[in-house]
């Protein structure tokens, strides 16, 4: 029995020592283009949104009639679905022929993927396309997260958080989360935020953290000694333990995600909600979910915002296809159809000033969606703290409300 | 002996189940002659027309022999023994018409639909149903039922046939006349018949053998 | 001639035990060992009991594991408690032919569409609290834990209302065995009224043949994470949704927790599957008692009352919740309190209805061979059982494996073992492991009636010369043609909503309505979740509707097989 057991590990689980076959080299453009022509690259990406769906779709049309590069959209429902797919294949021993060949992905789960060595070389900061960014002046572009991106995910898109509240319920939205907890506190039972790891979730935690906490500068490094950590995070906690018995439910149950959270705000069981994208509330308005008396806010002192990678995975099948993708995702066009807010309207990644005038003048022209914030009346933006901090908050919000009282 | 050459024989058949003996019996049944079975319930009736058929349940065990027209069929399928059998539920298949029941009945050797459509024809017509290929069986009455499955079983061309309670649902007017019919077409084709029942007419209609089984 | 005729079909059994609980095991076994703390590509190369250990110290345990059992039992209780209810008070009646009749679009509702339209109606913003929102002045939903509830009774209640059709239409099929006309008959005879009559000689008697379907619905409520997602707790969750959620951590470490929790899941299930059947003995020793005690009446009324409560408030809920569906897939604005959308119109329709075709076709391709197969290797079992060349039962009852083993303990396994052997990827494999799951329903459907055919018919076609192929061919079959069909929806209700496996088998390259429809409700956009569900509805139910009107049409002049 323990030699069958181990004969089916063994088969199973073990590593293959089979070499992967040798990485495109985006440096010598032209070949990786002529290796892409005819590949089909699955794009591996949260299927939740139609604008996204769209937007890709149309990305789709475009490489293939320029590259003739075929992309297929996975829609997953949760990002991990695909990471689990490749890490499935290592244990399988797979090491080509994937079945991701493009993810998009960031924070955790490229802090995740790039530890276990799930991820092809560095390559992204090699496309032609990269020299139109300005990595200096967005330092989002390279830190993930704070984890350094080493050219193993090529950005596609600025996001930053920002508030929602219907003006038909709310005059002067809460500028500060001591102000939402006071707010809370005045209107028990109408907000709430999505539970924690839930990505929107533990983003609510850490700006929470990042306004409340006497030393944001820790945030930036790993997660300190307990002493630290609780001298740091012991605000929020006070703030939670404040805010929690006057949310939705009194806290005893949370949406699943951002999508649910806004269905609350939509069916008017909640009156404030937040997203990653300044332009998610227009977005809605335009396809009916939420009435038109919807608008955006920010707190004073800014706002958590990062950027939307893309990332090919060790053992990607259409590897050259996949960065010829990525490097069109980069491109004036995209980028300019993706800050479209009657699009979709999120931050491009491009630095605006290196592009050619009619592109410098296309941006400029770019209309704003009626529930958006102007760039100018976005705020700071504050940057994201070490993942660490992420999975700690995550752990200890779910030890103190998220097992039941 | 020479006698058991022809008609069905029984040869020394006993049929047991889990260990104990159900039931021995030996007996010989002439071409047109009747051999009436009675005995309560579970004196195993039953079995002993399962052992003839060649479908005894799992868990029988049989020794002995079943001997037809010199043709020794233990061991042999179901489909082989050329054994016709009537129940007391006609047993028309629900799916196929009158004629299709038939049909089925009737030989592969039998070819071409012309031909086969023509057998059907006379077939009805033996039985004063003349005309009713297409109807639903379970448009039928009674009686029309019982005579379809007899007709059925006939065309098959069997060597010996098996009469399990076949009567026992009729009522007494049609009772007489079935059994009129189906011992008179036994008789012209000389085919041995066993016959299980409850109803003492029964045994007196057909006149031959008995046993009692307990 | 003979043996090796009977060779081939004896192969029947050992055929569906190994496509069967073949890789349910192994998969199971690629679930244990990273349990055990063996997983080399993530590090874990010793066996240790570690991921046990970090199991325990989840503060969330003890609640999790709760929510498992407590709305397992609970609803597999009331599932089988409405069930018999509707049976007793109402079997032999015009009402239990409606009720028939109206099961077919209830069974056809895949679980996450029941329990997304479920949410709707009973949400403190949903249409039940819509229609009170006048009368109670609400101007705002009111806010009051409803959907999400701690004690997971909003989940019992959406596992109840997919899970009791499921045993009516199991107990319809073993009804017949049961001969519960005569028994019915003979009970009001010696004065029992319909329902105590029906207890106490119908039931015990279908029961065993429903113990198995029972058995189903006990492990698939316990594990079930699609339903526990949208109407469960979530502070913390049930035990199975815990564990997908730390399958899909971005912490990869997080895997073997995920791994042990699985293993504990399995565990549970049994212990509860064990629990039922201590429960079983203990019931069946007080109805025998009970049944001997010669009372002729069992609350008559209160049954039969109960028993149309318990099919309207079940039939009601899946079929009001598929109107809900149906009208937010045309909605534009609808807010709350409004009962009605402000404006209604096909955009929804519009704008998905292109990118259907695809996903249907693969859909209904991949359902259509895995019924296939499914009917081949149940048909050839059963047959093999009937011809007596094999005592069915404990071996055969491998193949209910699927049902029993809850999906997060073997699933990630299994995709391991696939991928290892390159066999993943393709509408194939994704054929394949449908079959895992479509084989024990379309068993447990075409069993009962199979075994239940009249033998004397077979008995008859062979005293004709008709052999068993023959008999098989020309006579089972054609008169089985019903249940046979009825058994293939079923099946292909069944393709048509499972996600897991084809997520996880198909490399996310297989897209079937049912993967993309969970990709783009998590989106959240009820309209989208409405479109979706409606479509997944609808592939369902056509395979239903053809069960029903094909042996209509075919056995129209036939009125021996016009029945129920």
């Amino acid at each position: 029995m323990s030699r069958f057991v181990t004969a089916l590990a063994a088969g199973a689980l073990a590593l293959s020592g089979l070499p992967a076959l040798a990485q495109p080299d985006p440096a010598d453009w032209d070949a990786v283009l002529a290796e892409a022509r005819g590949q089909t690259v699955y794009f591996n990406a949260w299927g939740g949104s139609d604008v996204v769906n769209g937007f890709i779709a149309w990305a789709g049309a475009r490489v293939a009639e320029e590259y003739g590069v075929t992309l297929e959209h996975v829609k997953l429902s949760d990002t991990a679905e695909a990471v689990s797919r490749v890490l499935a294949e290592k244990t399988a021993g797979q090491t080509a022929g994937g079945a991701v060949d493009l993810i998009w992905i960031n924070g955790e789960n490229f802090a995740a993927m790039k530890q276990q060595r799930l991820l092809l070389e560095p390559w992204a900061d090699s496309l032609p396309n990269w020299a139109l960014t300005d990595p200096e002046g967005n330092t989002a572009l390279t830190a993930d997260f704070t984890v350094p991106t080493d050219g193993q995910e090529a950005p596609w898109g600025m996001a930053k958080l920002v508030f929602f509240h219907d003006t038909a319920r709310i005059d002067t939205p809460p500028a500060t989360m001591a102000a939402l907890g006071d707010w809370s506190a005045a209107h028990p039972g109408r907000f709430t935020y999505p539970q924690p790891p839930d990505f929107h979730g533990s983003t609510f935690l850490k700006q929470a953290l990042i306004e409340l906490s006497a030393f944001p500068d820790l945030l930036e490094q790993p997660v300190p000694d307990d002493e630290l950590y609780t001298l740091a995070t012991g605000p929020l906690w006070t703030f939670l333990d404040g805010l929690t018995p006057n949310l939705w439910r009194q806290g005893r149950a949370y949406p699943q995600n951002a999508s649910r959270q806004m269905q609350l705000l939509a069916d008017g069981e909640i009156d404030i909600a937040f997203n990653f994208n300044p332009n998610e509330a227009s977005n809605a308005i335009a396809s009916g979910l939420l009435p038109d008396t919807v608008r955006s806010h920010v707190h004073d002192g800014g706002m958590i915002g990062n950027a939307s990678f893309v990332a090919i995975p060790f053992n990607a099948n259409a590897q050259a296809g996949a960065m010829v993708v990525a490097n069109f995702l980069m491109s004036p066009e995209a980028q300019l159809r993706l800050a479209d807010p009657t699009v979709w309207g999120l931050g491009t990644v491009l630095a605006v000033d290196k592009l050619k005038p009619e592109d410098q003048a296309a941006f400029a022209a770019l209309p704003l969606g009626v529930a958006t914030l102007p760039p100018q009346a976005l705020g700071p933006t504050l940057p994201e703290p070490h993942p660490s901090w992420m999975v700690r908050l995550e752990q200890d919000w779910m030890q103190r409300y998220g097992v039941g009282q | 002996m020479a006698d058991r050459q022809t008609g069905l024989w029984l040869d020394g058949l006993t049929i047991s189940h889990d260990g104990g003996l159900d039931l021995a019996i030996d007996a010989h049944v002439a071409p047109g002659a009747v051999l009436t079975v009675m005995g309560p319930s579970g004196a195993g009736k039953s079995t002993l027309l399962a052992a003839i058929t060649g479908t005894l349940a799992r868990g029988f065990a049989q020794t002995g022999r079943v001997v037809l027209d010199g043709r020794d069929l233990t061991g042999l399928p179901p489909e082989a023994r050329h054994i016709g059998i009537l129940f007391q539920d006609e047993l028309l298949f629900p799916h196929l018409s009158v004629g299709g029941n038939l049909a089925f009945g009737l030989p592969a050797s039998v070819r071409g639909r012309a031909a086969r459509r023509a057998r059907v024809g006379a077939a009805l017509q033996e039985i004063g149903l003349a005309g009713f290929e297409d109807r639903d069986p379970a448009t039928l009455s009674g009686g029309q039922r019982a005579r379809v499955a007899l007709m059925r079983m006939l065309l098959s061309d069997p060597c010996a046939l098996l009469l399990d309670e076949a009567f026992s649902k009729l009522d007494t007017g049609l009772r007489a006349q079935m059994r009129e019919m189906v011992f008179g077409f036994a008789r012209d084709r000389g085919l041995p018949v066993v016959m299980v029942t409850h109803d003492p007419g029964d045994a007196e209609a057909a006149g031959g053998a008995m046993i009692t089984l307990d | 001639m003979l043996a090796s005729r009977a060779g081939l079909i004896w192969l029947a059994p050992a055929t569906a035990i190994a496509v069967l609980a073949g890789p349910v095991l192994a998969g199971l076994a690629g679930t244990v060992l990273p349990a055990f703390g063996y997983f080399p590509s993530l590090g874990g190369r010793a066996l240790s009991l570690d991921p046990f250990a970090a199991l325990l110290a989840w503060p969330g345990l003890p609640a999790s594991v709760w929510l498992s059992l407590g709305p397992g039992l609970l609803a597999t209780v009331l599932s089988l408690g409405f069930a018999v209810l509707i049976c007793a008070g109402w079997q032999g009646t015009a009402v239990f032919r409606a009720i028939e009749r109206a099961l077919s679009p209830v069974l056809s509702v895949p679980h996450a569409a029941a329990a997304f339209g479920l949410a709707f109606l009973i949400a403190p913003s949903g249409w039940i609290a819509r229609a009170l929102a006048p009368l109670a002045g609400w101007q705002v939903p009111p806010d009051v834990l409803i959907l999400h509830d701690p004690w997971g009774l909003s989940l019992v209640a959406g596992l109840v209302a997919k899970e009791v059709p499921f045993l009516v239409l199991m107990m319809l099929a073993a009804l017949p065995q049961a001969r519960p006309e005569q028994s019915r008959k003979v009970a009001q005879a010696l004065g029992y009224g319909r329902a105590a009559g029906w207890l106490k000689t119908v039931f015990p008697r279908v029961y065993p043949q429903i113990r198995l379907p029972v058995y189903a619905v006990l492990a698939y409520s316990m594990s079930a994470v699609d339903v526990a997602m949208i109407l469960g707790p979530t502070t913390p969750p049930p035990l199975s949704v815990q564990v997908l959620a730390w399958m899909h951590d971005p912490d990869l470490a997080l895997r073997f927790q995920a791994a042990a929790g699985a293993v504990l899941q399995l565990a549970l299930v049994l212990v509860a599957l064990a629990l039922w059947r201590g429960a079983e003995a203990l019931v069946a020793t007080l109805g025998r008692r009970w049944a001997e005690g010669g009372a002729r009446r069992a609350a008559e009324g209160a049954v039969r009352a109960g028993g149309i409560a318990a099919a309207g408030l079940t039939g009601g809920a899946a079929l009001l919740g598929l109107a809900a569906l149906a009208l937010w897939s045309a909605a534009g604005v609808w807010r709350f309190p409004a009962l009605w959308p402000e404006t209604l119109g096909p955009a929804a329709w519009m704008r998905h209805g292109p990118e259907l075709a695809q996903p249907l076709r693969d859909t209904a391709l991949i359902g259509l061979g895995a019924v296939a197969l499914a009917l081949v290797l149940a048909l050839w079992c059963l047959e093999a059982e009937q011809r007596g060349l094999r005592p069915p039962g404990r071996t055969l009852s491998l193949i209910y494996l699927p049902l029993i083993v809850p999906q997060v303990a073997f699933l990630t396994g299994l995709q391991a073992l696939a991928i290892g052997s390159g066999l993943d990827g393709g509408p194939g494999a994704v054929l394949v492991v449908h079959l895992v799951f479509v084989l024990p329903y379309v068993m447990l459907s075409l069993g009962d009636p199979y075994r239940a055919w009249d033998r004397r018919f077979g008995i008859a076609a062979a005293a004709l010369g008709a052999s068993p192929t023959r008999i098989f061919w020309r006579v089972r079959l054609p008169m089985l043609l019903r249940p046979v069909l009825t058994a293939a929806a079923v099946g292909f209700a069944v393709s048509v909503g499972q996600y897991l496996p084809t997520l996880l088998i198909g490399a996310g390259r297989v897209q079937t309505v049912t993967t993309e429809a969970v990709a783009l409700a998590s989106g959240g956009d009820r309209r989208v979740i409405g479109v979706y569900g409606i479509v997944q509805t609808a592939a369902a139910l056509v395979p239903f509707a053809l069960a029903i009107v094909l042996p209509a049409v075919l056995w129209r002049n036939r009125r021996g097989l016009r029945h129920g």
